[in-house]
């Protein structure tokens, strides 16, 4: 067990034939992944070499659904053209299977297109949305596994430590701190830096929970929004299993945004400090710094008779 | 991206949001002629800066600091009074409490026709991100510091949350109007108002648009007296027109160029300069830095696809400021090798003659490679391990805790 992406899982690429679709698409297959085609419009019938190999691409995701019965799809859209991509993925998911998991990875997505796609997907109760601007999922196996995004796969391992962040790299950073201490992960989440997103802590933290594969979690949010308090306060009353936490920017001056669309402190709201005041109220053990996850990380397996 | 009041009300207008005759000016004599071509006794001399409390602010000389005039936006019941007003504001620097002690140098001053006010309310639109809809809030306590008001008698602010696939609907317009205790031709004026605001918020990809004050005034007419209209930058490439509305001399003049190389970047005060992939690890790296007790410079995210000449550009936008003592790059190769990160930081130190301590951290993919092309150059750079390393380094090298 994982959580939403079993090691296995058939997996569609949006955008397969542009440079960065196509790019991370051969290193997907690189570390495992089971991708079983692409979406492009206008250039259905042709197929992409990935790790020397043809893959098909469709014309529209009815038809790539159709023909492979995807589990899930990675988006690499432009900006300008992905929350159409959402949509068509959520309603083509939604009519033919019922279900599936969409990943958007682009960045820099008009935050009123998101506001129309989020509400589109949840209109689709069977389609899950992660993203956007997310480095994606990933749940190792035990050789390869299915890493459905950008991030680095060879960091990685199978094991039982559960990672959601709003943060790309720094969920890097967490998965080295967890393999610092000999542990590998269940599944690592990214939801992404954007105000407007799909799936939110508190819907993984309930996903880990049930996930007999995940033992612990590791949850990083940043600055902006309430999200992080709101997942504490749910964590406290429904997550048994140890949480640790770390929030970044706890130095960023109000009213700057800070490199993502969602990082900024608006009328002296969304602190850091107000994050791990919540984290630590909700019984959340907080690393100060990033490189002492690993450590608080032992401490809190240790308390729990798991190490 | 932020734009001035008088290009917010043109919008308002456009929309058909019913607000009061004025004139932009970037002179006296422009001023002047505009208080003739309005024919309003009574007119409002207003600083056009891109920040909030302009009424409060008080105006400086930029020369010798020394003090000009309180408040930042004046009511002028003569032609006489304008020249002055406008004489004093113009070419001065605003300080007002958001735009923090260095103020804002007032380029733009916008003349307004007067009007009769019976009532002053509050209303702003904005993106909500826990509904993920627009939310629209409005009170009775118009002209008033809002964050005041939602601390102290949050009862007083009402809001609405608009159904993206239903739009905003009749009843919420009523219901908002009825909250605000408006009824007959006030109530049908704010409703009209309303629904051109939600529509000029949409069709222009607004991340905040906020009135304060709205006005009813003493024939029960809705007017918006105030414009803080603020765009989603992402949605840029679907409006043309918003390079017209940019007034570069309201940004920082290093975030633009950064911006324009694909770097994202804030000054800070601090003296640790600090270059990083991703927005999480760069913060998380300004806070190691301060946890180890120093200071960082700035906030620089290189992105995660960054080639040498951006860590080029990077480099020499932190070494610009001059306050910059000590330099921490930070690194988790995802996608990005720490070989060309590597090379990237070896050329731009020798093009650059760096003469700061330089501490870098490497992780991730080809950390190996990487840490090996540092180790064999020539040059004085501190290798770290980890970031927690790596700040306590940088803040040991720069001679201690700040």
């Amino acid at each position: 067990m994982a959580i939403w992406i079993e090691e296995d899982a058939k997996v569609l690429v949006q955008g397969i034939t542009g440079k960065q679709g196509m790019f991370h698409a051969d290193k997907m297959v690189e570390y495992g992944t089971n991708i079983v085609g692409g979406c492009t419009p206008g250039k259905g019938g042709q197929t992409v070499d990935l790790q020397g190999k043809p893959y098909p691409v469709w014309n529209s995701m009815f038809e790539a659904i159709e023909a492979t019965d995807a589990n899930a799809t990675v988006i690499y859209v432009p900006p300008p053209f992905a929350a159409e991509a959402i949509m068509e993925a959520a309603d083509a998911f939604d009519t033919v299977k019922g279900e599936g998991v969409v990943v958007c990875i682009t960045e820099g997505i008009p935050t009123l297109d998101m506001v129309k796609a989020v509400a589109y997907v949840d209109n689709r109760p069977g389609v899950r949305l992660i993203g956007p601007n997310c480095p994606g999922i990933i749940t190792p196996g035990e050789s390869g596994g299915a890493k459905i995004g950008i991030m680095p796969g060879h960091i990685h391992a199978k094991g039982r430590i559960g990672i959601v962040s709003k943060s790309g790299t720094l969920t890097y950073e967490a998965v080295a701190q967890t393999m610092s201490i000999d542990e590998g992960q269940s599944t690592c989440v990214g939801i992404g830096g954007d105000p407007v997103n799909g799936t939110g802590f508190i819907e993984c933290l309930a996903a880990f929970q049930a996930d007999p594969q995940t033992a612990a979690i590791v949850m990083i949010g940043e600055i902006g929004g309430n999200a992080e308090q709101e997942a504490a306060a749910w964590a406290a009353e429904n997550v048994t299993k140890p949480i640790v936490g770390f929030v970044a920017g706890a130095t960023a001056p109000p009213g700057k945004r800070m490199g993502h669309a969602g990082a900024i402190i608006s009328g002296g709201k969304g602190t850091a400090e107000e994050k791990f005041e919540a984290f630590e109220a909700a019984g959340i053990a907080c690393a100060k710094d990033p490189s002492e996850l690993g450590a608080v990380l032992l401490e809190s397996l240790k308390a729990a008779g798991l190490r | 991206m932020n734009i001035h009041e008088y290009q917010g009300k043109a919008l308002l207008k456009a929309h058909g949001v019913p607000v009061l005759e004025g004139v932009h000016c970037t002179s006296v004599e422009d001023a002047l002629n505009a208080y003739d071509t309005l024919g309003s006794k009574v007119v409002a001399v207003k600083s056009q800066i891109h920040a909030g409390g302009r009424g409060k602010g008080t105006l400086y000389n930029p020369e010798n600091r020394e003090h000009v005039m309180d408040g930042g936006v004046k009511i002028a019941f003569s032609k006489d009074e304008v020249q002055t007003y406008a004489t004093n504001i113009l070419g001065n620097i605003l300080v007002t409490i958001q735009t923090g002690d260095e103020g804002k140098v007032v380029n733009n001053l916008y003349v307004e026709a007067g009007c009769d006010i019976a009532h002053e309310y509050y209303l702003a639109l904005l993106v909500d991100r826990e509904n993920k809809a627009v939310l629209i809030m409005a009170s009775t306590e118009g002209g008033m510091d809002i964050e005041h008001v939602a601390e102290n008698t949050p009862e007083k602010i009402h809001k609405i949350s608009v159904d993206p696939n239903a739009g905003l609907l009749g009843y919420q317009k009523r219901d908002l109007g009825l909250d605000l205790g408006l009824q007959g031709t006030a109530l049908k004026s704010f409703m009209k108002s309303l629904t051109s605001m939600y529509n000029m918020f949409v069709n222009n990809d607004c991340a905040m648009v906020e009135i304060n004050p709205l006005v009813k005034t003493g024939d029960d007419q809705i007017i918006a007296l105030d414009a803080k209209i603020s765009f989603d930058e992402n949605a840029e490439f679907r409006h043309k027109t918003w390079e017209d509305l940019r007034d570069l001399s309201e940004e920082e003049d290093v975030e633009i160029r950064a911006k324009e190389t694909g770097l994202s970047y804030v000054k800070l005060d601090g003296n640790i300069g600090c270059l990083v992939n991703g927005a999480g690890l760069a913060m998380a790296t300004m806070d190691v830095i301060k946890l180890y007790g120093g200071e960082p410079a700035n906030f620089l995210d290189v992105g995660g696809g960054a080639n040498e000449e951006q860590v080029k550009t990077a480099f020499s936008i932190i070494l610009e400021d001059p306050n910059v003592k000590g330099i921490l790059v930070n690194i988790f190769g995802g996608i990005m090798r720490c070989d060309i990160i590597a090379r990237g930081v070896i050329a731009a130190t020798e093009a650059l003659s760096l003469d700061v301590p330089l501490v870098v951290r490497l992780a991730g993919t080809n950390v190996d490679e990487g840490k090996a092309i540092l180790a064999a150059s020539e040059l004085n750079i501190h290798p770290a391990d980890d970031l927690a390393e790596g700040a306590q380094r940088i803040v040991e090298l720069i001679g201690g805790v700040a």
